[in-house]
């Protein structure tokens, strides 16, 4: 009888009511301490592993160390290198132009085939295991897969050769204009999937009778598409964008397999230079600084993804 | 009726033609990974004799022995570990009220757009100085905490839609709060258990980048950090690499098949909630 409004949705704090006595105002505090012994084993490897390694990933970023000897003091030094180092700038670029292959395409091809197959129920099942494949596999193997295909010998160059484009065949990963989209593409084959099953499995909770009424007033698919459908899946392409655009920004695994950079570092990474430049060529504060950057170009993109597609009152 | 069907014709050859684009480099790879090793082959292409030594060769080529089993040690500390904290966690935040529990519930939600390249540094030199470097511990403890703030968001969101009166009748009896959780709760919290389950089993057996720096030691690498370095060895024998992306991938595909319905309506309605 005493809890009746301890018992509250997550986020909700209970409005507490005026007249309660001290005393059980006090059984009620020490039981919310005791709550928190339950979050304590959570909180501490979280704060432990993840929490503190990322302040300490922030003091790393102002000191000038090699991993071995004494670190010194570098100020903003590691930031100034990022916008002048011909290496960390353009990583930051080639990641943001990814964005477009891992989250604008995939959301476009999902909004465009939840259009097309929006009510489409039988067989979908099957459908979806197929299109939500990609999500489960280690990237790595996607990687070594997509060599293949890339390879001057692989499917896509059969492919083109099979359609007469012998004159556009080419190793597609090593093509120094070309092997950023390349990669780019892999991002798209990977979260089309995704993106698709989300709005589908959204569209479907879509009231019919706000399509009937747009039939009412006379509008085609078009419309319906952009009145209705759109709107009502303001939510999951929200959720869509960020995650894709997630994956983009902080790419690692895919790159690394691929290309590792190259050719002439034309598909370099933040998260793989983060890599190289701490445990390769041992510059932890300036790996330490590119990590800070991405981290805040992630929050700027997140933040700009959810302030967009907010509802409008 | 007519252009109904031509309609629906329409949207299953469009439906087939994505399929196919999916499954294709998986095509792809089968037939390469049976064609005879370091054979020179194209696209797709039915191997003349079909041959299944490469998965035996990859085997052994890349130390899987090793490599599976670390895999499998760090899974095996990684979910248990995670969902009961997780769980614990999100009991005391959905049911509980614990003082300061919006603050701590924002701090776990936080987490979930840090990119793993914001911690990696530091794990690496703390860990190194704690001795936890090439250790299984130190990595089942990182992933622990990098997946926490997934695991306590989805079993708060699943511990919030159970109906008040639940833990309200257990209350009147009289019984205290982790009884409510061992007695009332888990036992319907099942389904919700095993998808966060899954999800950490994959997100462990996939995860990369963490592997690679923690475990310097090869032969403690997991299945596909140690594909990553693989690929640097044998990047011309595409039979063998096929075969050892096969490996790589079989056990988490076998599981996905099992339990699509997990895999797929945790990752969407995990990030819808979200």
């Amino acid at each position: 009888m005493a809890d009746t409004d301890t018992a509250v949705l997550p986020g909700r704090t209970p409005v507490r009511p005026g007249g309660t006595s001290p005393v059980r105002g006090r059984r009620r505090r020490s039981r919310r301490l005791i709550a928190l012994a339950y979050i304590a084993p959570a909180a501490l490897v979280y704060i432990g592993f993840a929490i503190w390694p990322a302040i300490h990933t922030v003091y790393l970023s102002f000191l000038s160390w090699d991993g071995i000897l004494p670190a010194t003091w570098a100020g903003l030094d590691n930031y100034r290198a990022i916008f002048t180092d011909s290496m960390l700038g353009p990583s930051l670029w080639h990641a943001i132009v990814l964005i477009l292959f891992f989250a604008v395409i995939p959301c476009a091809l999902g909004l465009f085939m939840t259009a097309l197959l929006q009510g489409t129920t039988r067989g979908m099942t099957t459908f979806r295991v197929i299109f939500f494949l990609p999500q489960v596999l280690p990237l790595v193997a996607v990687g070594i897969t997509w060599r293949w295909l890339y390879n001057d010998e692989g499917l896509v160059n059969q492919g083109l050769r099979a359609v007469g484009l012998d004159g556009v065949t080419r190793a597609w990963l090593g093509d120094y204009n070309l092997a950023l989209i390349a990669l780019g593409f892999i991002g798209t084959w990977a979260m089309s999937g995704l993106c698709m099953v989300l709005f589908l499995a959204g569209a479907q909770k879509i009231d019919t009778s706000l399509y009937e009424a747009v039939a009412i007033d006379g509008g085609g698919p078009v419309r319906r598409f952009f009145a209705v459908t759109l709107p009502a899946l303001r939510g999951e392409i929200t959720i869509a964008s960020v995650i894709t655009t997630i994956a983009a920004l902080a790419s690692f695994d895919l790159v690394f397999v691929t290309t590792n950079g190259g050719p002439a570092n034309q598909t370099t990474v933040p998260g793989l230079l983060v890599y190289r430049l701490a445990f390769n060529e041992s510059n932890i504060g300036g790996a330490a600084a590119l990590a800070v950057v991405l981290t805040l170009i992630v929050i700027v993109f997140v933040t700009a993804i959810r302030r967009l597609t907010r509802e409008k009152p | 009726m007519n252009t109904t069907r031509t309609a629906a014709t329409a949207r299953y050859l469009v439906l087939t033609g994505m399929a196919v684009a999916v499954l294709l480099p998986f095509v792809s790879i089968v037939l390469a990974a049976l064609h005879p090793s370091g054979a020179q082959i194209s696209g797709l292409s039915i191997p003349e004799s079909w041959t299944w030594s490469n998965f035996a060769d990859a085997w052994r080529a890349a130390n899987f022995s090793n490599l599976v089993k670390s895999s499998l040690i760090i899974a095996a500390g990684v979910v248990p570990l995670a969902l009961v904290l997780a769980t614990l966690a999100a009991y005391s935040l959905a049911t509980l009220n614990p003082l300061g529990g919006r603050a701590i519930s924002v701090g776990f939600v936080l987490g979930l757009t840090l990119p793993i390249e914001l911690v990696v540094i530091p794990l690496y030199f703390d860990l190194r100085q704690l001795g936890l470097t090439n250790s299984y511990v130190g990595v089942i403890l990182a992933e622990t905490a990098l997946f926490m703030p997934f695991g306590v968001y989805w079993m708060q969101t699943h511990f919030a839609s159970i109906p008040g009166e639940l833990l309200e009748a257990a209350r009147v009896d009289g019984a205290r709060s982790f009884t409510i959780l061992a007695r009332v709760l888990m036992p319907i919290s099942w389904p919700a258990i095993t998808t966060l389950g899954l999800l950490y089993f994959m997100w462990s057996w996939n995860q990369f980048l963490l592997v690679i720096v923690l475990m310097q030691n090869p032969d403690m690498r997991t299945a596909p950090s140690g594909l990553g370095f693989f690929v640097g060895q044998y990047s011309t024998n595409i039979p063998l690499l096929s075969a050892a992306s096969l490996i790589v991938i079989g056990p988490i595909v076998v599981l996905y098949l099992i339990f699509q319905r997990n895999f797929v309506s945790g990752i969407t309605q995990g990030a819808i909630k979200g």
